[in-house]
């Protein structure tokens, strides 16, 4: 499958009068066609300033940006405001994590989309509108002729997320963004959501970039996945390679802190301490003060993405039997406190 | 839509019964004693009414005419029946019926609200929004520093400095030459662009920093965000955030117009313009009550009246107000 989105080593930074705000500090990755591709993080990781860059939403006068973000082989970070404009919406769509503010409130849905149609494609008005009216049905939208001249408090909170997404395809984009899309929802709309996308993604043929702090979400709906921290990529692999075999100790902290239903009793298992700020990031590796395997080199040498073999990378001090012998105990203890 | 607006028109009426039993309150339960009149002596109401030296066969025609000889609920219910059907009352003193010196008035105190309005939204709108949209800006920065001043200052010292000025040194105005604008167009305006701008001075520097105020915030919302996100051009997303930020706006002009239209009594007084407020001020100084009643009542009106229409308008451009 072709490479669609290609990010070479991005860095974002805010100047401020408190210090220099590394919001994205040297992050590479790529997106195929038909992928669904999960960026994990906590919040303030990066992983919604890397996509919004990649957009050119982020006000380039108040961000350092550089490094490269190939799109279907152009630089989007090298082209004028007037081109970006032009393959935002049409080529590369996103959609957001709140559909009740996304919406503007004084316009009927039907009309935002509408909208969205004609600011790129030379239709009549009422061509646009019938493309509107199929787009909300083939979102699952029920009489979308009607709900075309609703308004966007007249809808459900899935419903609107359904709109954003039915605006988002008006121009079969080749790559579809969603930052944080079900984070709003109830989990049963979020299950719909999700199977929603997944759907889009085979029918009209899209990369999809999955942002989300939930890794049960990523679990199961990405086939890769990469891990955020800081501002920096410490894991990255398929899905599978990352649920099974992670390399990281954060991404250890990530798996473990997630409750088990048949772990009752048990107390919750956090990670220790809190994100670190993005203007005194830590030195070396930016984990290191949470992490209870640092040794030697942690505080001293930032750990490059290095990849283990089989595509699977990771950004750890630590050798690769170190991390096995690891993992391995962890696991024990858990299963251990589990049963 | 129509249930609200019907809902509204209700509680308008509502409000201006209020409004007159707050002022029947004032006027005639007040002033010595509950109005009524105590025993061998006339009712304190009539009496003021009857206006400067009166005569004792006048007030008791007023008290009877009134029905101030009545009981409180009675008189309530006279004067409210009157007030509704228009009837504002007559000044005994100065000889005319109170509702015929309003209307008299009433076109050079429109003429000076609306116009002044037209002048501070041309200013306020523009440069509120262009302060927002190139923030931090000389231009900005500048309008702010000019918006403060013209919010701070107070429209009588504005108004006596302007007369001052324009009048007394540079002649270039000429106070108590107003004509109305059928009559004499030319000297209708010569009348009145210098009250308009001292009027409009202090509203267009809050309608100024409203509106930047209402941008800013506005820029910052997520469907703003979407608008961008889906490719639309510059301006076109700015004018999805102007009409969200300038809908406020009808709500404030609204207001303004409706307490303006009530008067702008110092204004009025300081450049001699014959409007409603002038007519208050007189009313005031002569103490002629009814006079001063009918021009409180009518004030009120006015007020409500444009709330009322405020509210509509508001509904129309603000398609969740309607279903709630």
């Amino acid at each position: 499958m072709e490479t669609l989105l290609e990010v070479k080593d991005l860095h974002v930074h805010f100047p401020t009068p408190d210090g220099v705000v590394k919001a994205v500090d040297g992050l590479s990755f790529s997106v195929r066609r038909r992928e669904t591709f999960g960026i994990v993080g906590e919040s303030g990781s990066g992983k919604s300033v890397t996509n919004l860059t990649a957009l050119g939403l982020i006000d380039r006068k108040a961000a350092r940006v550089s490094g490269e973000v190939l799109f279907k082989g152009r630089d989007l970070l090298s082209l004028s405001k007037e081109e970006l404009r032009r393959v935002r919406g049409k080529e590369l769509a996103m959609i957001f994590q709140d559909p009740f503010a996304c919406l503007h409130p004084f316009y009927r849905v039907g009309d935002q989309i509408v909208e969205a149609i004609l600011c790129h494609d030379n239709v009549s008005k009422r061509q646009a509108e019938q493309r509107a009216i199929d787009l909300l049905g083939a979102v699952g939208i029920p009489r979308p002729q009607d709900r075309f001249r609703d308004y966007p408090h007249q809808y459900s909170g899935g419903m609107r997320q359904r709109a954003m997404i039915a605006m988002a395809l008006s121009h079969n984009p080749d790559l579809l963004i969603a930052d944080e899309p079900t984070t709003a929802l109830d989990v049963t709309v979020q299950a719909q959501i999700l199977e929603l996308i997944d759907r889009i993604k085979n029918e009209f043929n899209v990369g999809v970039i999955l942002i989300t702090h939930d890794l049960g979400v990523v679990a199961d709906v990405a086939q890769s996945v990469m891990v955020m921290y800081a501002g920096r990529a410490v894991e990255l692999g398929t899905r599978d390679e990352v649920f099974e075999n992670p390399q990281h100790p954060y991404t250890w902290g990530l798996l473990e802190s997630i409750p088990h239903i048949d772990q009752k009793g048990s107390r919750l298992i956090p990670i220790e301490g809190s994100p670190p700020s993005l203007i005194h990031v830590p030195p070396g590796c930016s984990f290191h003060p949470r992490c209870p395997h640092r040794f030697e080199p942690c505080d001293k040498e930032v750990p490059a993405l290095v990849d283990r073999g089989s595509g699977h990378l990771d950004a750890c001090h630590l050798s690769v039997e170190d991390k096995e012998r690891i993992w391995n105990e962890r696991e024990a203890r858990r299963t251990k406190a589990v049963s | 839509m129509f249930q609200y607006m019907v809902r509204r028109l209700l509680w308008a009426f509502v409000m201006i019964v209020l409004v007159i039993a707050v002022v029947f309150a004032i006027f005639f339960v007040l002033p010595g004693g509950a109005g009524r009149r105590e025993d061998g002596r006339a009712s304190p109401v009539a009496v003021l009414m009857a206006g400067r030296n009166p005569r004792p066969d006048l007030v008791a025609d007023i008290e009877h005419r009134l029905g101030l000889d009545r009981p409180i609920h009675i008189q309530f219910g006279l004067y409210l029946g009157r007030a509704l059907k228009g009837d504002l009352g007559y000044s005994y003193q100065s000889q005319y019926d109170v509702r015929d010196a309003v209307f008299r008035r009433l076109p050079a105190t429109m003429s000076l609200a609306f116009g002044a309005s037209i002048v501070w939204l041309m200013i306020g709108i523009p440069l509120g929004v262009i302060s927002a949209l190139r923030r931090r800006s000389l231009l900005d920065r500048g309008s702010m520093l000019l918006a403060l001043i013209g919010v701070s200052m107070p429209t009588f010292w504005l108004g006596l400095m302007a007369v001052f000025f324009f009048d007394s040194r540079l002649g270039v105005y000429n106070v108590g030459d107003y004509a109305p604008l059928t009559e004499n167009p030319v000297q209708w305006f010569k009348a009145l662009w210098l009250p308009w701008i001292v009027l409009a001075v202090v509203s267009a520097a809050f309608y100024t920093r409203m509106v930047r105020g209402n941008v800013l915030e506005v820029q910052g919302e997520d469907y703003i965000r979407t608008a961008r996100a889906k490719g639309l051009k510059e301006r076109s997303v700015i004018r999805h955030a102007l009409r969200s930020a300038l809908t406020p706006v009808v709500t404030m002009y609204g207001l303004d117009v409706g307490i303006l239209l009530g008067g702008a009594i110092i204004t009025e007084r300081i450049f001699a313009i014959p409007g409603i407020g002038l007519l208050a001020v007189e009313a005031i100084t002569s103490s002629d009550l009814p006079t001063i009643l009918g021009v409180t009542v009518f004030a009120a009106f006015f007020v409500i009246a444009m709330n009322l229409l405020v509210d509509l308008v508001y509904a129309a451009l603000d398609p969740r107000v309607r279903y709630s």
